[in-house]
């Protein structure tokens, strides 16, 4: 109790130093920031000058990056809007790189150096088409030749310098979809070709240097189109018919357009539905049929001919010009564990122009696709290196047999974390071999003392800087003795796992993951969560931990689960199945059985609940807890929240004794015509409480209403949910509610008039913070939320207590009405918000920090008593002495309080806390487009001496003391002789 | 190195020359159609701010209506968001090392798409839309310069000056006293023999 109370009280002590800051060289220290591009869409190579070899890439993320060619680096790169999916990618002029986006209707123009934006054009758009971006090689470089921008209907060349449309021409007629935009080289004449009603093709020439139709051209097919399109040559197309089954070849040389019929079966034997897969190569197709591909060659009249197959999984680049005319194009696909790379003339498909087997790591599937590039050897022969996009979202250079680098892009699509610890230190290693000898400590820490006496020469500083970036071990695999030591498990879009090193960053272990069945319906499942499976106690130190990956064979919500668990030490799969049911809502329990394993509840799409682990123990356990399960649903899209119980094994209906089915409890129906969910959330299931009692400053005491069974819900008016601008403020409402889970009761409801969404909030302890837009006063604006007990507030008298006439025994029961008030306060946001999380420390004592991801992707780490609804305009005496900040209208936004300093990270998406072992400190995790991680204490490090603790100070004034009692001592014992000799 | 920043400032050059052209010509801050239009406006860092930070236009982001549209500065530092509603927006810009106050967009349905801005944190009103930003952002704390007082003021510097001033002051302090006095103080002393606890309170006396 004593400590606790010296804990306490050093806490509001130190609480009384506000905000996190850093010093400049502490960067990197205890944190690391990791940069991605995400899964890539499309590559251009720019190698044609000496100098820097790039490659521009657009990405599944919304990202254009620069790529350094030799080592993998960024350049440069811009994170677009979330809304903002690029279309096409190219390099115009030699120095632009030019980017379609927003289905055709954004254009932009990049420098290519250095990624700053040169132009941005604005292009007119009726309705949703494909979107196809031409850029015209340029042969002349004094000749402007214009962009070809297809999208919205419309069709635009737009000049490459600055960006001017100089013309467009409607294509927005009714049935008529725009398939192909040609233009031969050195044509005048443009060549669109489309189908109306997906059964005539249409043909219009257009003049590129006025947009004038020169020439229109159409004929019925009666078969109708499907699908894919194949461009073969400047004057003809391929096409599948609408039964896929025949090919049809679309000749429009000088304006007539002829059609040409080829049975697949003509190619294939027992062929069934093919597909137009989309690589452009010269003069040939290829099509995806009976899972295997075939290359089909068009012959000058149209004939057509198989002329090679291979397996499905290949992969294929587009057709390449390399010397004298010639086209090549490249062809990956897996034997074994490594990788066959190919290269072949389209012209000659015996002609292998290269043929490389790499070895590859399994965990990273198959790949996906390939883009291609040539140099001239020194030989003067051509070699290629190709750039290739696995299974598992990665992007690798491949160059004369061997991977150049590569680049974990999965990491950029991560979609849920879940920590881990790491392995006890074993019997051998100990600390004193990170220190070396006492001598290099003591040298280190004088280095140290130099520095913080400002002393240091710039060569001391960096070695300074050196020997604290390597110090103390903080990238070992093992646990330490303040937790700082840590693994994240992230899981990816593509569903891989990672095991990040909370040190350095880096990655541990890595897996893919793995259908059980092998079955051809669910080739690779997708992963959706993350849960601790089994996380042994303290004593248990010879068993591994483990987590549950719930996946799905599909992406839709009925589609059947996967279960795979997984050894968080080694990476590997310690079993998966197919459980054969779906998965909507996984609900780990509060219960785990005596091996450790953790009971969760699985909710299918038919509103049955299934146990997992299927063991004969975990019901056992399970059936005592019967009663005691309650769950919610939410239907947003109906305003109906509803709360289930459990209520029997569904034996009747099927065999399985883990299944149970549900019964409904309670309903809350919100009224669809003024109100609409936006946002839900709890509270975290495994955060501490420390203290349940709130002394204020009258020595009065609040009691915390800490429950986990409470659930906000925040609705606005249907016309409030759309963006800022698209309502006035009358017409807007934004309500939010506290509801028991258990009972269905409505404890608080709270309505902001003229306020909306986007609703961001997170709720932790008593307490809600949530962030929404005002609309009269037009700014951003925080609201907290804190709920007390008033059931318990009588409690305080201690004759009470001492008679017994208390309630504090009184047993609690979730059914009961709570008596509880809330208190709540308003401030103005001067941000935009994408997510808030809160930090969580291993007890609950110290206090807490929101930590505000901002639209600008940084993180705001903002002290829980700047959101205090006890903050007053003119605090009493005793209220500062007890923290209350004076009220302000606004949250103050300190930049040194910006946990990620002077980085960003890009895309932000979310931020995960996990508690050290050390009280005062909290691990954060945020993920996006980029990764970053860094350790903070919200009331500093009370607990422990910082890194900067400059012990040799301490041990030179220990040293100087002991001197100067010696030397004084010396010196009376002199003068005691003189003395008596006096 | 040198040839190719020579070439890319050729480029800014002449892209700033041209946009310059260009936007003479729109500098009304809005046009467009009957329901969508228009937004131009411009970022302007101030160059005594900008020395010490890297204030590249190429990294910073113009947010409209929290995310709905993101768009990026020219090197004229001008941006522009096409295809608006008629309606009350926000814009906010977001440059590492600066903080700009979102504003608050009016365009107006009735005068063609007519622009009036302010300032949400000032309660400034804008005539043009040209954005400055409020503060230029420190995220580091300084370091100290060497300070003597500091060190004495820390646990460890009031020890050793505690230290001091036994060793160097006592004595001092001893030899002040007048000899003949401290004889009698240590005669006192042994007459009365072990000194006891009573008498060395004052309320004895």
């Amino acid at each position: 109790m004593a400590i606790r109370v010296s804990l306490l009280l050093l806490v509001f002590l130190s609480s009384a130093v506000v905000s996190f800051s850093l010093y400049e060289d502490q960067v990197g220290l205890m944190d690391w920031h990791q940069r991605y591009i995400g899964k890539v869409k499309h590559a251009v190579f720019h190698t044609q000058k000496a100098g820097r070899k790039r490659v521009i890439v657009s990405t599944e993320e919304n990202v254009v990056a620069s790529l350094d060619l030799r080592h993998g680096e960024i350049f440069w790169r811009h994170v677009l809007g979330t809304n903002d999916a690029i279309d096409g990618v190219d390099i115009a002029l030699g120095k632009y790189v030019i980017t379609l986006s927003s289905q055709g209707s954004t254009l932009r123009a990049w420098n290519l150096p250095d990624g700053q934006m040169v132009w941005e054009t604005s292009l007119h758009s009726a309705q949703s088409s494909k979107s196809l971006l031409s850029v015209p090689i340029n042969l002349k470089v004094d000749k402007d030749y214009p962009i070809l921008v297809f999208g919205g209907g419309y069709l635009h060349a737009v000049s490459a310098i600055d960006g001017e449309v100089l013309w467009k021409k409607d294509f927005t007629a009714e049935g008529f979809e725009v398939q192909r935009v040609l233009q031969p080289p050195e044509s005048s004449i443009i060549y669109v070709l489309g189908f109306l009603h997906s059964s005539e093709a249409v043909v219009y020439q257009i003049d590129s240097k006025t947009g004038e139709v020169v020439a229109q051209k159409s004929m019925v097919f009666p078969g109708g189109f499907s699908g894919a399109i194949s461009s073969v040559s400047s004057d003809k197309v391929v096409v599948l018919d609408s039964t896929r089954s025949i090919l049809v070849t679309i000749g429009f040389l000088d304006g007539d357009i002829n059609f040409q019929k080829t049975p697949i079966s003509d190619l294939v034997e027992n062929s069934g539905n093919a597909e137009i897969l989309s690589p452009l190569l010269s003069n040939m197709l290829a099509v995806k049929v009976n899972k295997r591909t075939i290359f089909v060659r068009v012959g000058g009249e149209g004939k057509l001919e198989v002329v090679d197959s291979l397996s499905d999984e290949t992969a294929m680049s587009d057709s390449l010009p390399v010397a004298d005319d010639q086209v090549a194009f490249a062809s990956a696909h897996h034997e074994g564990s490594k990788i066959q790379l190919m290269v072949k003339l389209v012209d000659d498909l015996d002609t292998v122009l290269l043929r490389e087997s790499i070895e590859m790591d399994q965990h990273r599937g198959h790949v996906d696709k390939v883009f291609i590039n040539n140099y001239i050897k020194t030989d003067r022969s051509n070699g290629f290196r190709a750039l290739i996009v696995m299974e598992d979202h990665s992007l690798l250079l491949l160059q004369q047999g061997a991977i150049v680098w590569s680049r974990e892009e999965g990491l950029a699509s991560v979609t849920d974390v879940t920590t881990a610890e790491l392995p006890v230190e074993k019997d051998g290693v100990s600390v004193a071999k990170v220190e070396h000898t006492l001598v290099d400590w003591l040298k280190g820490h004088m280095l140290k003392l130099k520095g913080s006496l400002l002393l240091a020469s710039p060569e001391d500083v960096a070695a300074i800087q050196e020997m604290r970036m390597k110090s103390s071990g903080r990238s070992k695999l093992t646990r330490d003795h303040n937790g700082f030591r840590k693994l994240f498990i992230a899981l990816t879009r593509a569903g891989k796992l990672f095991a990040l090193h909370t040190g350095d960053g880096r990655i541990v272990w890595s897996m893919l993951l793995n259908s059980p069945t092998k079955s051809e319906a669910c080739e690779r499942p997708s992963g959706i969560n993350l849960y601790q499976w089994q996380v042994p106690h303290h004593h248990a130190m010879d068993e591994n931990p483990s987590v549950l990956v719930v996946g799905r064979c599909g992406s839709d919500s009925s589609a059947p689960g996967v279960l795979s668990f997984v050894d968080v030490y080694t990476g590997k799969e310690i079993s998966s199945s197919d459980i054969g049911h779906s998965v909507v809502r996984v609900m780990p329990l509060p219960f785990t059985d005596s091996t450790e394993q953790r009971l969760h509840l699985i909710a299918d799409t038919e509103g049955h609940i299934h146990l997992y682990p299927k063991t004969s123990e975990a019901l056992s356990i399970f059936q005592r807890e019967f009663q005691n399960v309650y769950w919610y649903t939410v239907e947003g899209d109906d305003g109906i929240i509803r709360g289930q119980g459990m209520k029997s094994s569904c034996a009747g209906e099927t065999a399985d004794e883990y299944c149970f089915t549900t019964k409904e409890l309670w309903t809350v129906v919100f009224p669809s015509e003024s109100e609409k969910i936006i946002s839900t959330l709890t509270r975290k299931p495994n955060e501490v409480v420390h203290t349940q009692a709130k002394v204020s400053t009258d020595q009065d005491l609040l009691y915390k209403y800490v429950s986990r069974n409470l659930l906000f819900v925040a609705t606005v008016s249907p016309k409030g949910a759309g963006e800022i601008g698209s309502v006035t403020p009358e017409e807007s409402a934004l309500v939010v509610y506290l509801i028991d889970t258990i009972t269905g009761r409505i404890l608080h409801r709270l309505s902001h008039q003229g306020c909306q969404g986007p609703v961001h909030a997170v709720f932790s302890e008593n307490w809600v913070v949530y962030h929404y837009f005002n609309l009269r006063a037009h700014k951003h604006e925080v609201t907290v939320v804190e709920i007390y007990d008033q059931s318990r507030a009588e409690n305080k008298n201690v004759w009470k207590l001492v008679l017994g006439k208390h309630n504090l025994t009184a047993p609690i029961s979730s059914y009961s009405r709570p008596e509880m008030f809330t208190k709540s306060q308003s401030y103005f946001f001067a941000q935009s918000v994408k997510t808030i999380a809160v930090t969580s420390t291993a007890k609950g004592i110290t206090s807490k920090q929101l930590l505000i991801g901002t639209i600008g992707d940084q993180i705001l780490a903002l002290d829980k008593r700047f959101v205090d609804p006890r903050r007053t305009l003119n605090p009493s005496q005793a209220e500062k002495e007890e923290g209350i900040i004076p009220l302000t209208d606004s949250l103050p936004i300190i930049p040194q309080s910006y946990i990620t300093h002077s980085l960003k990270v890009e895309g932000l998406r979310g931020i995960v806390t996990a508690p050290a072992k050390l009280e005062s400190t909290t691990h954060v995790f945020a993920y996006g487009v980029d990764l970053f991680y860094t350790r903070l204490a919200p009331s500093k490090t009370y607990d422990s001496l910082t890194d900067d603790f400059s012990y040799a100070l301490l041990l030179i004034t220990i040293v100087a003391l002991v001197a100067a009692i010696y030397i004084t001592w010396v010196v009376s014992e002199k003068k005691e002789l003189s003395e008596k000799w006096r | 190195m040198a040839p190719i920043l020579r070439s890319t400032s050729l480029v800014a050059l002449l892209v700033f020359q041209i946009s310059l052209f260009l936007f003479t010509s729109t500098l009304p801050i809005s046009s467009g159609s009957e329901d969508s239009y228009t937004i131009t406006g411009r970022v302007r860092i101030p160059a005594s701010t900008a020395i010490g930070h890297a204030a590249k236009f190429s990294n910073i982001k113009v947010v409209l209506n929290g995310g709905q549209n993101i768009t990026f500065l020219r090197p004229d530092g001008y941006f522009t968001f096409h295809k608006v509603t008629a309606g009350t927006h926000l814009i906010e810009v977001y440059a590492l090392g600066f903080f700009f106050s979102p504003v608050r967009v009016d365009v107006s349905a009735r005068h063609h798409g007519k622009v009036q801005a302010t300032l949400t944190e000032t309660r400034r009103s804008l005539t043009e839309l040209v954005l400055e930003p409020l503060r230029a952002d420190q995220y580091y704390e300084l370091r100290e310069p060497f300070n003597v007082m500091a060190i004495l003021k820390s646990p460890m510097g009031l020890m050793v000056g505690f230290m001091v001033v036994v060793v160097f002051l006592m004595p001092k302090l001893m030899e002040n006293i007048d000899p003949e006095e401290m004889k009698r103080t240590q005669e006192e002393l042994r007459n009365q023999g072990v000194p006891s606890l009573s008498s060395l309170l004052p309320a004895s006396r």
